[in-house]
């Protein structure tokens, strides 16, 4: 397959077209029909969450959120490879294979609260917080995939980076070290088209970013990452890879951001309609879902009546946590060492002696 | 017991922990294969394997960053930034992600990773080979720092950094890196982290000081006996947590306090000793506390150098002002 797609030639891997019509059978990866149903009840629960915790923020329920809408099909493909044992490295936006980690809609609510608590992902085995810092985490997953091979585990590392972060300096220090080291790493370049408000163009005079694994000497591929079934393929083949060479491989997925890139951003201050109504046309749930309804598997009713479903759960266990949530001072000193200094049990006390006083005062 | 300097002492706290744990790996520029530019890791790798002692890429971004992922996976890392001028590429990774995975995953992700880092100027070196600028990391929530000045002190101090669940910026100083030996148990023993050490008695003054400035203390210090004045010298040993009972119970006793060190005199480790005397021993105190530092300037290149180092006449000069004011 890497030869196949090999990112000089700048070739991208694809499985249907905008029309759901499959145009490389080969390459279509075996799935039952639930199993592809599956794939887009995913997708479809990801983008309703998605435009839920958007709206939650606009009613001021949630501060700042990184919206997913138009990326699903990556994150969700991610999350149908990833077994349990093996680790995510998220950056933000691949809620698909946050949840496939078992990640919970709470956490992804208390983060988005502003708790630290919606970080742990307490219930997802070898899940790393979500990183803010661009491409910093990139060495986080080198490292852990240096940890898995010393320890002769069969576990892979997939690792998430956005187009802005091949920019970063530890991008290129991770697939380095990840390279010379021969370690079982996946990253996977969500290519967006945008880092906030800056075109692609102006990130790399590269002709693709996939191209960049050749000067670490690992293979690379580009996908298109609107095509869920392109993707999943994808990761099968680089997951098998990764795991049975203990080698590290770059995969560029092509998408395109459809909302902002976080609640706070606006961006018809940086690119036009025209463009947008482009990729409408290859919107990875739009492209499944004429397949399936080829297929016969899936319908608009059927939709709708999901979509119902999942708005009511998805409010419910909002709701939920809204009532639930809550943030002691002591967690505020609780976390910052494994072993708590005197020193800081000392402000802690201090704090508490003021907060005394002023409640005496009332 | 064997004689060792703190370049034998380091050396032997990594085997003992090599040999005793396997989670234990030891990384950083010609870390493994050479044994570092000052030789502290010679023959571990030949005796370890390069899966466990090995040379990694010229990044120190990278060593730090990967570092965290190891501890996250279960490793327990020790990895060496080659000079304390080197260490910035990687601060982004202290501080954004060796210091806070922790607290970002609610203890879910622990950090047990060791920064080995000589530091301190002295020895003629090139720009950037000579800073002290352990204040910067003492700063950081989530960083334990640790500066050893003894053989016995290195060895001690760093088998309790290897075996912290909290992140160790472990401060080697390499001026004195081959200048003292001394005889140091070839056992397993552990220096507690956060605790300070009277290494001198005295009466009429504390001198707090840590690393290659211990050194310079105790020759000021044969002035100030011939003078007849009495000095209490603390090995600070810890700089965080800062161990606050020893320095404050000294200080209360003599009266009078100054910080020896040879990091840039503004905002650093002596201003924040000296605020401890004025908030914890304010009634106590007979002479302003003072701050015998480096002046805050970048440190000069070799030949400006003796402009700049704190040397035992400066030390007692100001022993000498403070005792008499």
């Amino acid at each position: 397959m890497f030869d196949q797609f090999d990112p000089a030639d700048n070739k991208m891997l694809q499985v249907i077209d905008n029309n759901g019509k499959v145009i490389s059978k080969e390459l279509m990866p075996k799935l039952s029909d639930d199993e592809m149903l599956k794939l887009y009840k995913d997708m479809l629960f990801v983008r309703t969450l998605d435009h839920m915790i958007v709206s939650y923020q606009r009613q001021g329920r949630v501060y700042t959120y990184p919206p997913n809408y138009g990326q699903e099909a990556i994150g969700v493909a991610a999350g149908a490879v990833l077994r349990h044992d093996d680790w995510l490295v998220p950056a933000f936006r691949e809620l698909g294979a946050w949840l496939a980690k078992g990640a919970t809609m709470k956490d992804v609510f208390m983060f988005n609260m502003g708790f630290e608590e919606g970080t742990k992902f307490a219930g997802a085995n070898h899940m790393l917080p979500s990183s803010v810092p661009i491409a910093s985490q990139l060495l986080h997953a080198a490292g852990i995939g240096y940890a898995v091979k010393y320890e002769k585990k069969d576990e892979v590392v997939m690792a998430f980076v956005g187009d802005g972060g091949t920019s970063e300096g530890d991008f290129h220090e991770a697939l380095n070290f990840a390279g010379v080291w021969k370690v079982p790493v996946i990253f996977v370049v969500q290519n967006n088209q945008y880092a906030i408000s800056v075109p692609v163009k102006m990130q790399t005079a590269s002709i693709n970013m996939a191209i960049k694994s050749k000067a670490y000497g690992i293979k690379g591929i580009k996908v298109d990452g609107n095509d869920i079934f392109a993707m999943l393929a994808a990761f099968r083949y680089a997951h098998e890879y990764a795991r049975k060479e203990s080698q590290a491989v770059l995969i560029e997925a092509i998408t395109y951001r459809k909302g902002a890139h976080t609640t706070s951003d606006d961006p018809t201050k940086y690119r036009t309609t025209d463009e947008e109504k482009e990729w409408d046309l290859k919107d990875p749930l739009r492209r499944m879902k004429l397949f399936l309804e080829k297929k016969k598997l899936w319908s608009d009713a059927e939709e709708e009546k999901l979509v119902e479903e999942y708005n009511k759960e998805i409010d419910r266990q909002f709701i939920e946590t809204e009532q639930t949530v809550s943030y002691p001072l002591e967690d505020v000193f609780k976390y910052t060492y494994a072993e708590m200094p005197q020193d800081l049990r000392d402000q802690q006390i201090e704090h508490e002696k003021f907060l005394q006083w002023k409640n005496a005062r009332k | 017991m064997k004689a060792m300097n703190i370049v034998n002492a380091v050396n032997d706290a990594l085997d003992i922990k090599l040999t005793e744990d396997k989670s234990v790996v030891v990384y950083g520029e010609d870390v493994g294969y050479e044994g570092g530019v000052f030789r502290v890791t010679e023959g571990l790798q030949q005796k370890h394997g390069v899966e466990r002692v090995f040379d990694s890429p010229l990044a120190e971004s990278g060593i730090a960053g990967t570092a965290v992922g190891m501890a996250a996976a279960g490793l327990r890392p020790v990895v060496e930034m080659q000079f304390c001028g080197f260490i910035y590429p990687a601060f982004n990774q202290i501080i954004s992600h060796v210091t806070r995975m922790h607290n970002r995953s609610r203890g879910k992700y622990k950090m047990p990773i060791v920064i080995r880092l000589p530091y301190g100027g002295g020895i003629n070196a090139l720009e950037h080979h000579s800073e002290s600028m352990e204040a910067i990391f003492a700063h950081i929530p989530g960083l334990k720092v640790v500066v050893p000045s003894t053989p016995h002190d290195a060895k001690g101090l760093l088998i309790s950094a290897i075996e912290s669940d909290d992140p160790v910026l472990f401060l080697e100083p390499k001026r004195i890196y081959r200048a003292i030996k001394q005889e140091v148990s070839e056992e397993k023993f552990s220096v507690p982290i956060g605790k300070a050490k009277v290494l001198s008695q005295g009466t009429d003054v504390t001198v707090v000081a840590y690393g290659a400035m211990i050194r310079e203390v105790q020759k000021a210090m044969v002035m100030a006996k011939e003078a007849g004045y009495s000095v209490e010298l603390i090995d600070l040993r810890t700089i965080y947590p800062l161990d606050k009972e020893t320095i404050t119970a000294s200080v209360k006793k003599t009266g009078r306090i100054i910080f020896v060190g040879e990091e840039p005199r503004s905002f650093g480790v002596g201003s924040e000793i000296i605020a401890l005397a004025n908030e914890e021993a304010f009634l106590h105190l007979e002479a302003p506390p003072k701050r015998v530092a480096a002046f805050d300037v970048i440190v000069p290149y070799p030949r400006g150098e003796h402009h700049y180092m704190i040397t035992p006449e400066k030390i007692f000069y100001e022993i000498e002002r403070t005792i008499k004011f």
